[in-house]
């Protein structure tokens, strides 16, 4: 704990601010059943009612802080389930992607020959497509339906995942520590759990961090287009799409859960850069 | 030379081989089109005698690689076959669609190179300076944000607050030029900023890795005035690396172009593409992710090939 | 006389560097003089500052270094504080500077006449026409091949020796009146560096430029320098005549520096005659084309060392990786202790890894950096021997105190170690295993001079006590000589001779052998000019170098 109270004395003011970003967010997704004033498909007023602090507010009890969607529900209790929804299915498409995404980047850097050539190739032909052009494809032939979305993402993620992890493991394979360990006649499993996985980690970890803000921006991005979480189920990128027409009228509704996205993945970005920062051992000279 | 060619030739080789096999998956996912899906396309109430049709619409009674031929031939002759939706040929469909969607992608692409490789150079000569600091900061924030989100505040800013722009991008065929540049204002605005933004972070990063190098050290030991030093021994070396910057952001372009175009109803290929995978009309799905690969495989394709060309150790081997 | 001979005066110089957030001292109030045409060489290990006094001769510091206080006063001008511009103007035209890595300095995007060409050119010292002509000129003087043409190479089409002269070359363009050499000849082979070497010496003899040559080779510095100043942490040890400090060094530390050289440990004859490794008739190839070993046969008794030297590019790491298992051969057999070995890793039984162990010229990378030094050695143990807890903690500090280190070590990562207790460590965990061989790669060619005499004897010592036997791959002749009882020489993938270290290293010589022997550098200063004529009856003789 001391160590963790020591190490945020070293983060910079941006990194602490992402830092504090990542926290609320996680806290909202996790505790909204409890927290929000509202459930996440009760109406509760008129359709786009503005938010709480404006003129033309309309009182409520509990408060519509945030004002009303197109179908008169309550936006901040929209917004709390939207994490939930969205940041839950990006963690667990993320952590898909880099289970097998890592696991055959450090075989095929462990095992070269055949296994890397296969590996690689395969992964070549599937980074050829522009991603959201393979998930359109893979979701206009399997319906759209959380796992396949979860599988596509998950995939498209791998891709680049072990691209990294490959390229990390590597550099790491050509170190005497490696070959001195196969001199010992470790094995295989052995080469890959205690020789690269501790000096590949950091890279990993950052990796993580990107690859979770490209996988949240992608099912936003689909729901966004209608094709991700189906509704009445409330997740951020559906609900900008779904208040769309709002901005036309000069009403702003639309822009609070796109907000919301931008907030999160700039929050998780600025830790990431300056934990790259950190890791790459570039030295600011005062 | 004869290197260099080979070279070329293997990554030409390598390019024509991916753009098939992309196409054989393409094919191959309409392919696996499970029978109750049909169904489920159909609906419920389908008759046995048109799902039959509708298998036979696609042509699934026929045996794959004959139906496969039938369709990259086609396509080679230009047809890339017919709409279920609307029984239109797919030609015709997409023609003005695709000529609109070059439009938007090329405009962006114009206004954004220069500023991009510009504001990079800058922040990578007048590194850890405020300059540097205030683009580093904008930028990383600007590629960490939803393409729509850019999309809707220039909306909000420029067409709801201060009316300059439309907020809908519908462009006619017989528009001229500048009523063209001037609908497509705001959508054009918002994918510079986004493709800007990666661009430059990129461009900045490879000129500070040439910078760091011994022969620039080199240079300033050997006297060389500092526009020199960039112009002439930074700038040759960092070509290669920028290029491949520039290509590879041109081909995320055509990722971020479908979602502006949905944002802004633009009728370009993307938002076709879209509204035809909520339709499921998988013809038209087939045929343009398979230009939205082509493009993309070509662009990579140059940007390898520009790489190998500008690199001095292949232009003159040992 | 005095004044204007005066070429550069450094007085109290004081460099800070930073390192982990904080601004540490690295050159602490140095001061040196130097008059014109004269060479003084500055002489440390690694981390003495004596790159950093070069640089600041020249007004530069390397990023995240910074002068604090001192004086630099260069032909008249102080050079601490002065602006930028006239810094650059005296760059190239009256100080110029030659780094260790000729490769990585020049740009790889222009022709090497281009590049030399720059400075005089921009400065507006010459035409581009007079400045080719004065390259083809400096071509010839330093032995380039093709002096005409040689420039219109690219830094990637000319050998590491031949661009190092075209450095050496390019600092010369403006007939500067001082030269800052770095390292020039630490990257090279022993045979290349005396012809850069020689190069240098030459060119600068002729032209009457004075220079700054750093290097942490006395040897080398001997043969060049008119005056030596020996640093240590950045403060100097010692300064003077360059065979004052030879023939009588004042301070410890230089006597130290020069008796690593003579270091012979004693041996213990075991009386053991059998054999412990025997390679027969060996070929490998990478790729199947390149063929970098050729039918190369030799065989190593138990508690014996065993040297195999030659030149990069002679075979001699290929042979340890064939040994080993790594690189498969194409051709010929390996015996182990009498029985037939598989030829790659795969199939070799634990017992043979076992008895067969590795150390590593970089002891940096040989060591996992996540892993602590228990688990380093204690690996080797639990795998071989299945030993755990108590048992095995014992035997771990039992080994931590055979390679003089100690018990508090057990809980170090190696990033917190010096480079010599890195390779300590590295022994150890060989050892753990309770080898027969060791195959020593280059292992003490990335230490300091002290700390590779104090690895080399522990070496020695421990094969007085357990009887094992080493493999000892060098280009560093004067290990050779200081270790071995059996020596093999390899030239191009072939042995060129082998037999007991008496024998190859006495008269009569081979010749390969004698080009290897004699490019050994050697503290007497006389020594370069009597090796370059040595050299020239060799080649008259027929035996050349493959540059």
């Amino acid at each position: 704990m001391r160590t963790a109270i020591n190490l945020l004395k070293h983060v910079n003011w941006s990194a602490r601010l992402g830092l504090a970003v990542i926290v609320i967010n996680v806290a909202c997704a996790f505790f909204a059943p409890w927290v929000a004033p509202y459930s996440e498909t009760e109406v509760v007023g008129d359709v786009w009612e503005p938010v709480m602090w404006s003129a033309e507010a309309v009182p409520h009890n509990p408060p519509v802080i945030l004002g009303t969607d197109q179908l008169g529900r309550d936006l901040f209790s929209r917004l709390m389930y939207g994490a939930r929804n969205t940041i839950g299915l990006a963690l667990v498409t993320t952590a898909l992607a880099f289970g097998v995404g890592a696991l055959l980047g450090f075989l095929a850097a462990t095992m070269k020959g055949w296994v890397d050539m296969l590996l690689s190739r395969g992964v070549d032909i599937l980074m050829a497509f522009p991603t959201l052009i393979f998930a359109l494809v893979v979701l206009s032939v399997m319906g759209t339906s959380t796992t396949v979305l979860i599988v596509v993402i998950a995939l498209i993620g791998a891709t680049r995942v072990y691209r990294i992890s490959r390229a990390v493991a590597m550099d790491i394979e050509v170190m005497e520590y490696v070959e001195s360990a196969r001199l010992r006649g470790e094995g295989l499993w052995w080469v890959m759990k205690d020789e690269i996985l501790p000096n590949a980690l950091s890279p990993l970890v950052a990796e993580f961090g990107l690859r979770f803000c490209f996988v949240f921006l992608f099912i936003s991005a689909l729901s966004f287009l209608g094709l991700g979480l189906q509704p009445p189920t409330a997740d951020w990128g559906s609900m900008v799409r779904e208040n769309a027409a709002a901005i036309s009228f000069g009403i702003l509704t639309p822009l609070i859960p796109a907000a919301a996205i931008a907030l999160l993945t700039v929050g998780l970005n600025l830790v990431v850069d300056w934990f790259l920062h950190k890791a790459s051992g570039i030295k600011d000279v005062p | 030379m004869n290197n260099l060619t080979t070279m070329i030739l293997k990554r030409l080789a390598f390019g024509v081989l991916t753009l098939f096999v992309i196409s054989g998956l393409i094919f191959l996912a309409v392919q696996a089109l499970p029978g109750d899906l049909t169904q489920a396309i159909l609906g419920r109430s389908a008759t046995p005698e048109t799902v039959a049709a509708f298998r036979h619409e696609l042509g699934l009674d026929l045996p794959p690689h004959v139906r496969y031929f039938q369709w990259i031939s086609g396509i080679i002759k230009g047809d890339l076959g017919t709409s279920l939706a609307n029984k239109r040929p797919i030609s015709e469909l997409i023609e003005t669609r695709l000529y609109n969607t070059m439009f938007l992608a090329c405009a962006a692409a114009l206004i954004s190179i220069p500023i991009a490789v510009g504001l990079g150079l800058m922040a990578a000569l007048y590194r850890q300076s405020y300059l540097d600091k205030l683009i580093s900061i904008s930028t990383l924030s600007l590629i960490s944000v939803p393409e729509y989100f850019v999309a809707y505040i220039l909306v909000a800013l420029l067409s709801v607050t201060f009316p300059v722009f439309p907020s809908l991008a519908s462009v006619s065929p017989d528009m001229g030029l500048w009523d063209r540049l001037y609908v497509i204002a705001l959508p054009v605005m918002t994918l510079t900023f986004v493709v800007t933004a990666h661009m430059m972070r990129m461009t900045r990063a490879a000129i500070i890795n040439v910078l760091g190098s011994p022969y620039i050290e080199m240079a300033r030991l050997k006297g060389i005035k500092k526009g020199r030093v960039i112009l002439n021994h930074a700038l040759p070396n960092a070509l290669s690396p920028i290029i491949n910057v520039v290509v590879l952001n041109l081909a995320y372009l055509l990722v971020g172009v479908v979602l502006i175009e949905v944002v802004f109803v633009y009728p370009g290929l993307g938002q076709l593409l879209v509204d035809s995978v909520s339709k499921r009309d998988l013809p038209v799905v087939q045929a343009i992710s398979l230009i939205f690969a082509a493009i993309f495989v070509l662009l990579n394709l140059i940007a390898d090939v520009l790489a190998i060309v500008t690199n001095p150790k292949h232009r003159y081997p040992k | 006389m005095s004044d204007n001979q005066r070429l550069l005066t450094i007085d109290g110089l004081f460099i800070e560097g930073y390192q982990d957030e904080q601004w540490r001292q690295v050159v602490k109030g140095v001061s040196l003089h130097l008059d014109r045409g004269q060479v003084l060489g500055l002489i440390g290990e690694s981390g003495a500052g004596k790159s950093m006094i070069g640089l600041a001769s020249m007004g530069y510091t390397k990023p995240g270094c910074r002068i604090t206080s001192g004086s630099i006063e260069f032909d008249g001008v102080e050079l601490v504080g002065a602006d930028q511009e006239t810094l650059r103007k005296l760059r190239g035209t009256r100080i110029a500077y030659v780094a260790q890595s000729a490769a990585a300095s020049f740009n790889p995007a222009h022709k090497l006449i281009h590049q030399f060409a720059e400075t005089a050119v921009q400065q507006g010292l010459m035409s581009y026409a007079e400045a080719e002509k004065k390259a083809k000129e400096l071509f010839r003087r330093l032995d380039l091949p093709d002096p005409e043409n040689f420039g219109n190479r690219y830094p990637h089409q000319v050998s590491g020796g031949q661009l190092q002269r075209c450095m050496v070359a390019m600092a010369m363009a403006c007939n500067p009146d001082l030269i800052i050499f770095d390292e020039p000849t630490t990257a090279l082979d022993v045979t290349t560096q005396i012809e850069v070497l020689g190069a240098i010496k030459e060119v600068i003899g002729a032209y009457g430029t004075a220079a700054i040559y750093i290097t942490h080779d006395l040897a080398i510095v001997a043969q060049i320098a008119d005056r030596i100043m020996v640093l240590r942490h950045g403060e100097e040890v010692e300064t003077g005549d360059t065979r004052a400090v030879i023939n009588s060094p004042k301070k410890d530390y230089t006597r130290a520096l020069l008796a690593v050289r003579k270091h012979r440990g004693e041996t213990v004859d075991h009386g053991h005659q059998d054999i412990i490794l025997e390679v027969q008739n060996v070929t490998a190839a990478y790729g199947n084309k390149f063929v970098v070993l050729d039918g190369v046969s030799t065989k190593i008794e138990r508690g014996k060392t065993v040297s195999v030297v030659g030149e990069s590019g002679s075979g001699k790491s290929t042979l340890a990786r064939v040994i080993t298992g790594l690189l498969p051969p194409i051709g010929g057999e390996v015996r182990f202790q009498g029985q037939l070995i598989p030829p790659g890793m795969k199939g070799r039984e634990k017992e043979v890894f076992r008895r067969m162990q590795m150390i590593y010229q970089m002891a940096d990378t040989a060591l996992n950096p996540k892993h602590r030094v228990r688990k380093i050695i204690g690996r080797p143990l639990s795998f071989y021997f299945g030993m755990t807890g108590k048992k095995r903690e014992d035997r771990i500090i039992e080994l931590l105190d055979k390679i003089e280190l100690g018990e508090k070590y057990l809980d170090r990562f190696p990033g917190d170690l010096s480079g010599g207790e890195k390779q300590r460590i590295c022994i150890a965990r060989a050892l753990a295993a309770e080898p027969e061989l060791i195959i020593c790669d280059e292992i003490t060619s990335a230490l300091d001079q002290l700390v590779a005499g104090g690895i080399l004897k522990l070496l020695q010592n421990l094969q007085n006590e357990l009887a094992v036997s080493y493999l000892f791959i060098t280009h560093d002749l004067d290990t050779v000589k200081a270790i071995s009882d059996e020596i093999v020489v390899m030239h191009r993938g072939k042995v060129v001779e082998q037999g007991p270290a008496q024998a190859i290293l006495n008269p009569p010589y081979e010749p390969y052998t004698d080009l290897l022997l004699s490019s050994a550098p050697q503290m007497d200063p006389s020594w370069l000019p009597k090796v370059m004529q040595h050299r020239r009856e060799l080649a008259a003789k027929g035996i050349n170098l493959q540059t």
